[in-house]
């Protein structure tokens, strides 16, 4: 039977600003406030919870260039990051890169209050040491002799650009980080960021001639669970993958979805408590792409059992003609008991469960095309 | 010199025209950050390139590169291209 609940506050980062979205106790009223930063490009919008008030924002805008906001009071105020992430200048006589857009931010481990990482399009890895003021490119990833072939070419990257993302800190050791390259795989350090190992043994690839290479992989959303931190997820361009640490080889537990659905998706979500189970969004993934709901009959899927089972979840959601789809950063789950989970679409609605994905309920809708929903603290 | 601000940028000043000196245009966009902190990286990428949706002129013409020598007389205006919806 439920025994917790509390106030839940979920950060929306969208095309054209960002929102928080508020509840009640019970979870059952929710409040929409905003915009702030209204038309700027907000990629992602995350709570640090290491400091309840601290809060960091990933913005461009059309004509502006990519900076990082922070917040040391809620949202009430905002302070531009004095040197946001950026490439060194390049060597007379060379093309140097510039960075389009902070995609991914992630606080760092416990123990270092003050550390952020940073993931850009194009892919590099960035380090702030001071609450995302200042940020330094991570040497040991941005100029390892292996950098060029692991990011791969233009061609190599999503439509709006090759992206670094789903940075992940083990809370038991701050020198043990993992980061997902969209493409490029899975990679992994263990030395605070100085060196880099691919981590893509078993991941399928079905746009290259070797269908299991060390590297090159899309990973659209990797997850390591808080609790288990030997256990983590993938949400890849070609299914849905766990691994068990100190294994190096995927398996792919989404051949047991559907077959009519598929593996397909951007995000993955876990349950903050127990490790075998995880909620993800498939989406149609055949043909020419199309990346919507699957028949426009959108459904979250869950596993319980670590990805031998699937149970569809779509009490609540629209029946047919729904055609959205659900962003990598754009699903999450409460801590709350039973939890709740969240996801945006991209034509602007937040739909909420608060009986782990049994139902849903469309709790705000007219936004614009939702990149992220993070959880607030 | 007087430098004329486009609304993406009037975060920074909170003013459209405001008044700037520099020999060069790197040199005025440089004095611009002193007294606007942040504004530069917004419309000059890390490379020293101005950015894809912005345009600079200079008493009229566009100026694309930073070294353009300037006279305390020139107006400086910088301007948002199209960038799409």
């Amino acid at each position: 039977m439920p025994t917790t609940s509390d106030r839940v506050r979920l950060l929306v980062a969208t095309k054209k600003g960002a929102w928080i979205l508020a509840s009640d106790a019970q979870r059952r009223e929710w409040q929409l406030r905003g915009p702030q930063f209204l038309g700027n490009i907000v990629h992602h919008f995350v709570a640090d919870p290491r400091d309840h008030n601290r809060l960091l924002l990933a913005a461009k805008t059309g004509h502006l260039g990519p900076t990082v906001f922070r917040s040391t009071d809620g949202g009430e105020s905002w302070k531009e990051a004095s040197q946001p992430p950026a490439f060194p200048k390049a060597l007379p006589g060379l093309k140097g890169r510039a960075v389009d857009h902070t995609f991914w931010l992630t606080p760092g481990h416990a123990s270092e209050p003050n550390v952020w990482y940073a993931g850009t399009s194009p892919q590099a890895l960035f380090r702030s040491e001071d609450g995302g003021d200042t940020w330094e490119g991570v040497r040991g990833f941005n100029e390892h002799p292996h950098y060029f072939a692991w990011i791969g070419g233009e061609q190599d990257g999503t439509p709006d650009g090759p992206k670094l993302h789903s940075i992940l800190v083990d809370p038991r050791d701050l020198n043990h980080l993992y980061v997902g390259l969209s493409g490029g795989g899975v990679f992994e350090s263990t030395d605070r960021g100085a060196n880099w190992t691919p981590l893509n043994e078993g991941c399928f690839v079905d746009f290259s001639p070797n269908p299991y290479p060390e590297f090159g992989q899309d990973p659209h959303c990797v997850v390591l669970h808080p609790k288990a931190p030997d256990v983590l997820y993938q949400q890849n361009h070609c299914g849905i993958y766990r691994l068990q640490r100190p294994e190096r080889r995927w398996q792919r537990i989404g051949d047991n979805m559907p077959r009519d659905i598929g593996d397909i998706g951007f995000p993955m979500v876990l349950h903050p408590r127990d490790p075998d189970t995880a909620w993800v969004f498939p989406m149609d993934g055949t043909t020419v792409w199309p990346r919507v709901s699957i028949e426009g009959k959108p459904s979250a899927y869950v596993t319980r059992d670590a990805g031998r089972s699937w149970k569809r979840l779509d009490r609540g959601l629209p029946r047919s003609q729904a055609w959205f789809t659900v962003l990598r950063q754009a699903m999450v789950a409460d801590a709350a008991d039973p939890v709740g989970v969240y996801f945006g679409t991209t034509n602007g609605e937040i739909w909420g469960s608060t009986d782990e994905g049994e139902s849903w309920n469309c709790m705000a809708q007219h936004l614009p095309h939702i990149y992220a929903v993070e959880l607030g603290t | 010199m007087k430098v004329l601000i486009p609304t993406p940028l009037r975060s920074y000043t909170h003013a459209a025209q405001v008044e700037a000196e520099g020999a060069t245009l790197a040199a005025l966009l440089a004095d611009l950050d002193r007294r606007y902190a942040g504004i530069r990286f917004r419309m000059i990428d890390e490379q020293d390139r101005v950015r894809q949706h912005m345009r600079i002129f200079v008493n009229g013409e566009q100026v694309y590169d930073l070294s353009a020598p300037l006279a305390p007389q020139d107006e400086v205006q910088i301007l948002q291209a199209l960038s799409g919806g």
